[in-house]
């Protein structure tokens, strides 16, 4: 009698663990799907090492790993903004590791690699800047902005999206970055001023730029490869890079404590970070973004890191989650919950 | 043939400690693998030889325990001391497998104090594998059938074998998760120590703010929630309400669209509805456009925010609401109501003073449903909500977001849950006692009352253009599917399917799955229908066993069985795999994790569908099997099952489509292997790919109608043998 419920209780316990380690590698990807793919498969090719394949947001990676933290499932985490990548390396959960590549790195690459005692490297860029809807603008003859100064122009009243730094990446690196190009108070004053002419502040970092391509806000502060390939979409977005000066994202690659592949992941490591792998998959997947090696040409319509004013971003401190907490509470007590 | 004794379930247990694996192979365990008993590897090995052979003391204990109730499990020996031997014997396996098992993970002791008192241990062991569940399957059900011996359950090993499963399951796969991320609410925060960061998460302004009643700031997300999902329950119902009155009480040709239509919603992935009400109300929208252009007004971004969120959650939720109500209308015996019409009262007074009336249970627990399914709700807050916060996106942010912080996310789960359970209490409280029934066991040959006039008009002028609304929004939502660029470019296109299923032969004409939904697709189909019968067999056992036994701890198993369904879907996943990634039970990366999520979210409604039915039916059918000396279980195989057919139908069908539509729970818990279809979806949605994700999404509604409409088939009709299709008698 028994037995029925036996069975039934029999299929939801652990029977089997999926297959072993040899010759394989755990890949953790928080970049879109259309680059993971590409990066995957070329070191597939390359090496012949089977590589599995998860990909989620950064912030869902970072909440993933932490939880695996005891018994770690992924060997290489690839790509995704860089302050979850510190925050990471902050509470141990990833390893240090030196790549003779290194060297052929830009120079914010190796910053960040040096900054964080090298448990993180950089792999791609992007700039934040403006996006902003060409057909809008022109039908209530808005200027387009060029500069942080023109976002305060009254007549972009109730036409500014910004994601909410409480949940987004993107957002808080706007703020990191407003405190490093202006000095902390001058930058919660400018943020201030900002707030009235913001219509919202969404949950998602990407949200503000969709709103843009679909006509719902004339303006978003977005990194500018999300304008740019709203753009190919066939949206009318325009994209700028700030006058005054920008921040960026670092689009990062660490290898998880506890590693179970580790000479897999660091063969992927070494290999992530040459020029042909870094051109063939961001190529395949039509990205914008800056590469980190030096030897990477700049794609046509992508913001050149070396014509645009970039600030030197300070990983170590604004990655670091003391700080992080300290603005953010901030920027709840001081800018969120003032009145529109 | 173990009928009489308890002798299976022992070999079952002496089977799990002797012989087979212990631990969960990392390779899957073949047929050579089986024999455990002296292998050379102490993972490979069984319970017993890892502690003769490899000196793991900590297995003496369990081995101790299953060789202890030998006695009572043969059939020997006055039943009293049969009971002691079980109880002892069994007991101690079980203790003594869940302690050894939290007590030693990869790390030797899991417990820095255990370190401290008993020195370092410079071994450890992976999570429980085919042995140990055997082992624990094998001493939970020894235990029940002791309590049985000694009398409890009138004796009845069935039912207390039954109760005992549901317990152990429930403990494992809902509370000991749930009270996991619980504990996390005591997780220090910076420099400041556990009851110092509760305090601040607690009192926070963000949660309690209530700035916005006289400026214009966004008040805290409690009350954000609280007005939400109220206004969201009461309009659900009511429009379910409407429905429902149309459906069985009025003459309308378009009935049975009617009753497709308000299923839809329930089967749509997330999303879907929230863009295409972007579509239309947005501020580039259909409707803004023309009212710019006809009257020169703006409307502007009315449609974010609570606006915005509200009406999506009504779309969504009110199928769910009529659902409900259904039942309960059409329950109604219209005997009251003739005998209120003999009396010369008015069609409108018949209606306000009985019919009403009688609708009082109906109308609360589907109130009660939606309230709690608007808490949980996270696919339209997060698509409409711009600056409006809930709880549920608060939650998920706090875990993924740039605060990163888990203690908080606690907290509010913790929130979350009581306002869930407070609007439980409510409903009850407002239920009472009274009694609502109408249908006894004498005959129904009446016919229901027609709706008096007024109320007639009303239901229609309601329910009829939010019919149209629907089509109007599933069509603009689902045009996204056949159009180039979804909103913009209107250029009819099957790109997006080719993109999503292509199919190629290769040379040697092998057929290849090339399109990029392939591998999710086939992932959500396979698990869905593995949790969905497991979801309804173990709902309708705890049905019956709530209904049918009088037991203690019957209103406990009860209250935790309806639990995960307060818990939100965010929290849940999260608890999983903080819970299930270490040993004793490590299942993370595997489809048993995702499974179980399934089937232990969808429970509550496979339970209430059953508990529903059940009260239908006259326990006097089950007595008179028993007096024919059929065993419980052959009465409640031949009599009672067959009679249930519809909660078969509703269970099976709500957790298949349930597997396939759910986002929150299973974000956390997909692996490269396990790709779910929402999380592919979700996936294109974040990166504006709305063209796939709607050809997906499309998709999937065609293949649930066809699953919707072969369970159907494959359950078929309970026959009643009469003509109407009236509920059965059910006693007072």
């Amino acid at each position: 009698m028994l037995r029925h419920i036996a069975l039934g209780l029999g299929l939801l316990l652990p029977a089997a663990l999926p297959a072993a380690a040899q010759g394989t590698l755990n890949l953790y990807c928080s970049a879109t799907i259309e680059w993971c793919q590409p990066i995957a498969r070329g070191f597939e090719r390359e090496t012949g090492i089977r590589v599995t394949l998860a990909q989620r947001s950064t912030g869902e990676m970072l909440a993933q790993i932490r939880a695996e933290g005891r018994n770690p499932r992924g060997d290489v985490w690839w790509g995704g903004t860089g302050d979850p990548h510190v925050a990471a390396g902050e509470e141990g959960l990833t390893q240090a590791y030196e790549s003779p590549r290194i060297a052929e790195l830009h120079d914010w690459a190796q910053a960040q690699w040096r900054q964080t005692q090298g448990r993180t490297v950089g792999v791609y860029a992007s700039v934040l800047g403006f996006g902003f809807n060409e057909e809008l603008i022109a039908r209530r003859n808005l200027p387009a902005p060029r500069c942080w100064a023109d976002l305060l122009n009254p007549v972009y009243q109730g036409e500014i999206q910004m994601a909410n730094p409480n949940s987004s990446g993107t957002a808080y690196i706007v703020i990191a970055t407003l405190v490093q190009m202006m000095g902390e108070d001058p930058a919660f004053d400018y943020l201030r001023r900002l707030h009235g002419s913001i219509n919202a502040y969404p949950r998602s970092g990407t949200a503000p730029i969709n709103a843009v391509a679909r006509g719902e806000t004339a303006l978003s502060i977005s990194f500018v490869h999300n304008a740019a390939e709203e753009r190919a979409a066939g949206f009318p977005v325009g994209h700028a890079v700030p006058c005054e000066g920008t921040g960026y994202e670092i689009g990062s690659m660490s290898i998880i404590r506890g590693a179970r592949n580790l000479q897999n992941a660091q063969r992927f490591y070494h290999w992530a970070l040459s020029a042909e792998a870094q051109l063939t998959a961001s190529q395949e997947a039509r990205k914008l973004q800056t590469m980190s090696n030096r030897g990477v040409p700049l794609t046509e319509g992508a913001p050149n890191m070396q014509t645009a004013r970039i600030i030197d971003y300070d990983n170590a401190r604004f990655g670091a989650s003391a700080e992080r907490r300290r603005l953010l509470a901030r920027w709840d007590r001081e800018i969120s919950s003032l009145p529109r | 043939m173990f009928a009489g004794s308890s002798l299976f379930f022992w070999l079952l247990a002496a089977l799990g400690a002797l012989v087979l694996p212990w631990h969960m192979q990392q390779e899957g365990v073949g047929l050579a693998g089986l024999m455990a008993f002296g292998q050379a590897d102490p993972e490979a090995a069984s319970a017993i030889w890892q502690a003769l052979a490899h000196g793991r003391f900590w297995f003496w204990p369990v081995v101790a325990g299953v060789l202890l109730a030998l006695p009572g499990a043969l059939p020997l020996g006055p039943a009293a001391r049969r009971a002691q031997f079980l109880l002892a014997g069994g007991g101690l396996g079980l203790v003594a497998i869940v302690a050894q098992g939290l007590a030693i993970g990869i790390g030797g002791w899991s417990f820095a104090w255990m370190e401290a008192a008993f020195g370092p241990l410079d071994d450890r062991q992976f999570g429980i594998g085919l042995g140990g569940s055997l082992a624990f399957l094998g001493c939970l059900v020894l235990v029940t059938d002791g309590l049985a011996l000694r009398g409890l359950f009138k004796g009845d090993r069935f039912v207390s074998g039954a109760v005992g499963v549901l317990f152990a399951s429930i403990l494992l796969f809902t509370a000991w998760p749930v009270l996991n991320v619980l504990g996390q609410i005591f997780t220090p925060q910076g420099e400041l120590d556990a009851m110092a960061a509760l305090g601040t998460r607690l009192f926070d302004q963000k949660i309690w703010g209530l700035g916005c009643v006289t400026a214009s700031v966004n008040c805290g997300v409690f009350w954000n929630t609280l007005l939400l999902a109220t206004s969201t329950a009461s309009a659900a119902t009511l429009l379910g309400l409407c429905f429902a009155l149309i459906v069985t009480r009025a003459r309308f040709p378009g009935r049975r669209a009617m009753r497709l239509l308000t299923v839809l919603p329930i089967i749509t992935p997330p999303f879907v509805i929230g863009l295409g009400l972007i579509l239309i109300f947005g501020r580039s929208g259909v409707v803004n456009q023309m009212v710019e252009t006809v009257f020169g007004w703006e409307l502007g971004r009315w449609i974010y925010g609570y606006n915005g969120v509200f009406l999506a959650q009504v779309f969504s939720f009110t199928p769910t609401a009529f659902l409900v109500l259904i039942g309960v209308v059409e329950g109604i015996s219209p005997s009251m109501e003739e005998a209120s019409q003999t009396l010369r009262a008015s069609e409108m007074r018949t209606f306000q003073s009985v019919t009403l009336p009688l609708m009082v249970p109906g109308l609360a627990n589907a109130w009660l449903v939606v309230f709690v399914e608007s808490l949980a709700d996270f696919g339209n807050p997060i698509v409409l909500g711009g600056s409006f916060g809930v709880l549920s996106t608060e939650i998920f942010f706090a875990v993924v977001g740039a605060q990163q912080d888990f203690g908080r996310a606690a907290v509010l789960a913790a929130i979350m849950l009581l306002l869930g359970l407070g609007a439980f209490l409510l409903q009850r409280a407002v239920v009472g006692r009274r009694s609502y029934v109408s249908v006894t066991g004498k005959g129904d040959v009446g016919l229901p009352t027609k709706l008096p006039r007024p109320v007639r008009l009303v239901a229609f002028a309601i329910a009829i253009p939010w019919a149209i609304l629907t089509v109007v929004v599933y069509s603009m939502a689902l045009a996204g599917a056949f159009v180039r660029v979804w909103g913009r470019d209107w250029t009819p296109t099957l790109s997006h399917f080719a993109r999503a299923f292509a199919i190629e032969w290769a040379a040697d004409g092998r057929m290849m799955f090339t399109g990029g939904a392939w591998n999710s697709l086939l992932t959500t189909i396979q698990l869905a229908a593995i949790a969905a019968p497991i979801t309804a067999a173990i709902g309708l056992l705890a049905a019956w066993v709530l209904t049918r036994q009088r037991f203690t701890g019957r209103t406990t198993l009860e209250f935790s069985l309806m639990l995960t369904f307060a818990v939100p879907g965010t929290v849940i996943g999260v608890a999983y795999i903080l819970t299930y990634n270490v040993p004793p039970l490590e299942i993370t990366g595997t489809a048993i994790i995702l499974i179980a999520c399934f089937v232990f979210r969808n429970l509550p409604v496979g339970v209430r569908s059953g508990v529903a039915a059940m009260s239908q039916l006259d326990k006097s059918l089950d007595e008179a099997a028993i007096t024919l000396r059929a065993s419980t279980f052959r009465a409640l195989r031949t009599v009672v099952l067959p009679l249930l057919k519809p909660a078969i139908v509703t269970a099976l069908v709500y957790s298949f489509v349930r597997a396939m539509t759910t986002v929150s729970a299973v974000i956390f818990l997909v692996s490269a292997e396990y790709e779910m279809a929402t999380v592919f979806i979700i996936n294109r949605v974040i990166n504006g790919d709305y063209g796939l994700a709607i050809a997906y999404c499309a998709v999937l509604i065609v293949l649930m109608v066809a699953t919707i409409g072969l369970i159907n088939l494959l359950v078929g009709r309970r026959k009643l043998g009469r003509r109407a299709a009236a509920p059965v008698g059910a006693p007072a």
